[in-house]
């Protein structure tokens, strides 16, 4: 379609000698071309947008209100609210849902606080420090699986690197809480050896992601003010925490909120340490909730159900940490 | 304003008048012990995070019974070469490699180009409703994968027919590839970009007769190009990382992408570890040199978000 | 004692020396300024002082003790930077009383020391605001109050007035002086404008890539350039320099330049003819020289210049070079284009050596 796209913004300029303002017809006519250009270039992403995003999205609500059979060939029941109510009680969901909690609240945190570290003591001026931000970042390179194999086979009892150090079971299958607490309720939030396991994977993972976003932080610091901190008497600890730490917290609120909404959208590596779940569904995120539901269960209703469920989780963490987090936060004006 | 001069060194305040301050360190043996210092501490951490891509190298290159050894070898005296050889052809290696830059290459292509068209729609072309329609592009940003997977699973199955037909690699292609073709991220990015192009090159441009087409292709996208390398660079990881919707729609192992196959690879050599090994270096590899090349651009792409706020 | 020596202080980069082999003394309670264009080092030197960077070579003293090991915390010197370096997300308050808390005085002496320094200052209202909320001259108040809240053996200003605008500077560098008298304190300070470093200054050093040029009172340097570097520098209009070779005239020595032909007077004649100079550089400011029928220098009027209060005559020399005269408004002024003489005081003539431009002393 070339006529649009290639028209000239001013017909006829070249043949037309008048300066005259262009007739209200013409106008309007050239008016109607430049919206008709303009929905043209939207259509293709507008598109994709509405058969692989919206339409999902709606039908997901709909779907939710099917309950699925346990044998396929048989056709769904409309179960209305009833299937969202049940599901949302039960306690695998509740379990689900803290394990995706007590996840995200280790690997976001601890993924930040390392990200800081390695960016602070890398952005000074030493000679050949280059060489190691290059190594710090070095972990952008691996994927999830990458990760998860490495890892994955690193931890294994039989070739593993711990052999001599454990037998039976395999970190990755124990459901066992890292820290043995005998109060119930507590117990509950202590996350489990595979988890855990997991959980270090993934920071190791993110540690290159993290580090470039830090010191891009971390750029955004004058020098000057280090400078000055430092001639106002201000030691190496000080200077971190009264400077730069205050400084750096729009970023850091900018990873904490993507962060947050990544770790609950750990699905790979869940998958290849840990399949169906881990020991005792000690691994069980929402995300692999839905994916097992889906494959191994062909329960689509359900699967629906705890889609929506873990985007209102997601939803609401991001509102609350804008409107808790932010507050901390010092913009610069 | 008080009139009288005021009394300095040698107040109350800290005491020093006179006085040595205790902190000055003695002499430059003391810079000199600080400064290793900083290197020590940037050397251990550097192992830390490189130690387990240390340790995989090298087990690539053991021999099962060695890596399987209560004692671990931290440096392969007698190199396994063929390791690498396996896991390229007996490992498939080299189709999910394959299979995965023809994904993330479609991905990238698409997102570039929908993004572009779409960014310099909102940033250079007057339309009705122009604004909703922007902010519904930047609402897809918000909504997450699972939700979509469900319905999406429905659609590439019925219309691509992924399941039934083994051998159907367009199918798949397609299936892997189509519904990441936009993002709401990249229109966004293009149009800040476009945005901030001078006025005065539009203006000069109309006056020069240049038609849109003319000026996308030969002002607009040139003067765009770092931020278009760094939304490739982003996509391009973005892409590749993907693990759910490949898991879900791929099959045959022939058109696996290299984070599924790795799996796979893991599976059929429980007692060639080290060809699983090899094969992770494999995949490794190709990305460390992207990367190496286009550091800047990734650096950008990463913190765009960040520094817009 | 505030006392700050230099020496032979070296900085080099790769392969720019910054500054080079430079010795200064600054006496307890002096004000030194340390002038020069963008980059002849005066900034490396102040920053060395201060323990940001390490010298090369030579030794840095502060108040009789040696700190080239010390770290810039522990140095006991207060600096100003040029763009104030205040810190965004603090309050003025707690800016001005950051010093304190990192010597861990305790929380009233510090309220103390901070309301007494906002009051000489003229903080005390803005003690709450941050500074993105306040305005370039009143940053820079409180980077200074940040400074004297110490009480430190030394100041050190990286160029504070250069991010004000014209007027505000004139106010402020008024208020310096003031602040200065009443501190009693040694003060480093560094600028390239030279109007600065002539009112404020009890001595001045001049530095071109990091080599000292000249170092003395205002009106030393001023009346006694060392060099045809320093005499061009110094001086607004800048002084007029025309290169010519040594002549005798009568007996008497001269200098030849373009139409004409300017005697010498005798001990600065002899002085010349002692060192055996062939070529050399004349010099003489604007307000030394007089529009004179008979005058020795053959000019041509070019562009008359009125400022309201003086008028600057450009002229121009036989081969064009420009010679610029100071008239006082109340003269009248002459026909543009005419041919006139030019007389010069001869008490005022500089002359430098025209290949080693230094200078020559009767």
């Amino acid at each position: 379609m070339s006529t649009p796209a290639d028209a000239v913004v001013e017909p006829g300029a070249a043949s037309r000698p008048a300066v005259a303002p262009a007739p209200r017809g013409r106008r309007f006519n050239r008016a109607v071309r430049e919206a008709g250009l303009g929905y043209l270039l939207l259509l293709p992403a507008f598109l994709i947008f509405a058969v692989f995003i919206f339409y999902p999205f709606f039908r997901n609500f709909y779907l939710g209100f099917f309950s699925t059979p346990p044998f396929p060939g048989q056709p769904k029941n409309y179960v209305g609210l009833d299937q969202y109510k049940d599901v949302l009680t039960s306690s695998e969901f509740l379990d689900s849902l803290k394990v995706t909690v007590i996840f995200a609240v280790i690997t976001v945190p601890v993924g930040i606080a390392l990200g800081i570290l390695l960016a602070v003591l890398a952005h000074q001026k030493l000679k050949g420090v280059a060489i190691y931000r290059a190594f710090f970042s070095s972990t952008v390179a691996t994927s999830i699986a990458v990760a998860s194999v490495i890892f994955g086979t690193l931890l294994s009892p039989q070739v593993g690197l711990l052999q001599g150090i454990q037998t039976e079971p395999s970190i990755l299958q124990n459901p066992d809480p890292i820290i043995n607490i005998s109060l119930p309720v507590i117990r509950s939030f202590i996350p489990s050896v595979a988890l855990t396991a997991v959980a270090v994977t993934t920071i190791w993972q993110n540690l290159g992601l993290s580090f470039i976003l830090m010191s891009a932080g971390l750029q955004a610091v004058p020098d000057e003010l280090q400078e000055a901190a430092e001639i106002d008497g201000a030691g190496p600890w000080r200077r971190f925490w009264n400077v730069t730490l205050p400084l750096l917290s729009p970023t850091i609120f900018f990873a904490f909120v993507v962060g947050s909404i990544f770790a609950f959208q750990t699905f790979g590596q869940i998958d290849l340490l840990t399949p169906r779940g881990g020991p005792l569904k000690t691994t069980n995120v929402l995300t692999y909730y839905i994916y097992d539901q889906l494959q191994f269960s062909k329960n689509d209703g359900k699967a629906a159900v705890l889609a929506i469920a873990l985007f209102g989780v997601t939803l609401l963490l991001t509102l609350i940490q804008f409107q808790f987090l932010e507050r901390r936060v010092s913009y610069e004006r | 304003m008080s009139v009288e001069p005021i009394a300095l060194r040698g107040t109350e305040l800290s005491g020093k008048a006179g006085t040595e301050v205790e902190a000055a360190r003695p002499g430059k043996r003391g810079r000199r012990v600080r400064i290793f210092g900083r290197y020590v501490a940037l050397s251990v951490l550097a192992f830390v995070v490189l130690f387990p891509i240390y340790i995989t190298i090298v087990n690539s290159l053991l021999q099962p019974s060695q890596i399987a050894a209560k004692s671990p070898t931290f440096f392969p005296t007698s190199p396994q070469w063929h390791t690498y050889s396996d896991a390229w052809t007996d490992g498939h290696l080299a189709s999910y490699l394959r299979n995965s830059f023809i994904q993330t290459g479609l991905i990238v292509a698409g997102q570039l180009v929908t993004s572009i068209l779409a960014g310099y729609a909102f940033a250079f072309l007057r339309f009705p409703f122009k604004r909703t329609l922007f902010v519904v592009f930047l609402a897809t940003l918000m909504v997450p994968f699972e939700i979509t997977i469900i319905t999406n699973l429905q659609t590439v199955s019925n219309t691509l027919n992924v399941y039934d037909n083994l051998g159907n690699t367009l199918g798949t292609f397609a299936a892997l590839a189509v519904p990441f073709l936009a993002t709401g991220f990249g229109a966004f990015l293009l149009r800040q970009t476009f945005l901030q192009l001078p006025k005065d090159l539009q203006d000069a441009a109309k006056l020069d007769g240049y038609g849109h087409l003319r000026f996308l292709t030969r002002v607009a996208v040139p003067l765009a190009r770092p931020t278009i390398a760094a939304l490739a660079v982003f996509s391009f990881l973005s892409a590749w990382n993907q693990y759910l919707w490949p898991l879900l729609v791929t099959r045959d192992d022939q058109l696996r992408t290299v984070q599924i196959g790795l799996k796979q690879l893991r599976a059929t050599n429980i007692d060639q570890v080290n060809v699983t090994f090899a094969g992770t270096v494999l995949a490794f590899i190709p990305l460390v040199i992207l990367l190496l090349i286009f550091q800047k651009q990734l650096v950008r792409g990463l913190t765009a978000g960040a520094v817009k706020g | 004692m505030g006392r700050v020596t230099i020496r032979g202080v070296s900085k080099r980069f790769a392969d720019v020396t910054a500054v080079d082999h430079l010795t200064l003394e600054v006496a307890d309670e002096e004000f030194l300024v340390l002038l020069g264009p963008s980059g002849c080092g005066k900034s490396t030197a102040l920053r060395m002082i201060a323990g940001l960077e390490e010298p090369t070579e030579g030794t840095i003293e502060i108040g009789d003790r040696e700190v080239n090991d010390v770290e810039a915390k522990d140095r006991d010197v207060a600096m100003v930077f040029q763009s104030y370096a205040l810190y965004p997300h603090m309050t003025v308050r707690r800016n001005v009383e950051f010093p304190l808390k990192t010597r861990r005085v305790a929380a009233d002496e510090r309220n103390r020391t901070v309301q007494e320094a906002a009051g000489i200052l003229g903080l005390e209202d803005l003690l709450d605001r941050k500074p993105a909320q306040l305005s370039g001259g009143q940053r820079q108040r409180v980077a200074l109050a940040r400074a004297i809240v110490r009480r430190p053996q030394a100041f050190l200003m990286d160029e504070p007035l250069s991010n004000l605008d014209a007027k505000l500077r004139v106010q402020t560098r008024a208020e310096l002086v003031e602040l200065r008298r009443r501190l009693r304190a040694t003060i480093v300070y560094v600028t390239h404008d030279q109007v600065e470093a002539m009112t404020m200054g009890d001595r001045i050093a001049i530095l071109d890539h990091g080599v000292l040029q000249q170092v003395g009172a205002p009106q030393d340097v001023y009346a006694r350039p060392a060099n045809l570097f320093v005499a061009r520098f110094i001086g607004n209009p800048p002084m007029n320099t025309v290169t010519g070779d040594v002549t005798r005239v009568d007996g008497r020595v001269g200098v030849q330049i373009p139409g004409s032909v300017v005697e010498l007077p005798g001990a600065l004649g002899a002085a010349v003819e002692r060192r055996a100079l062939e070529r050399v550089v004349l010099g003489v400011r604007p307000e030394d020289l007089t529009l004179a029928d008979g005058g020795p220098i053959k000019a041509t009027v070019s562009v008359i210049e009125s400022l309201g209060h003086e008028r600057h005559v450009i002229c121009r020399l036989e081969d064009g070079q420009l010679i610029i005269v100071r008239q006082a408004a109340n003269v009248p002024p002459p026909a543009e284009e005419s041919e006139i003489g030019l007389a010069a005081d001869a008490a005022r003539l500089h002359v430098f050596d025209a290949e080693s431009e230094q200078r020559v002393d009767a």
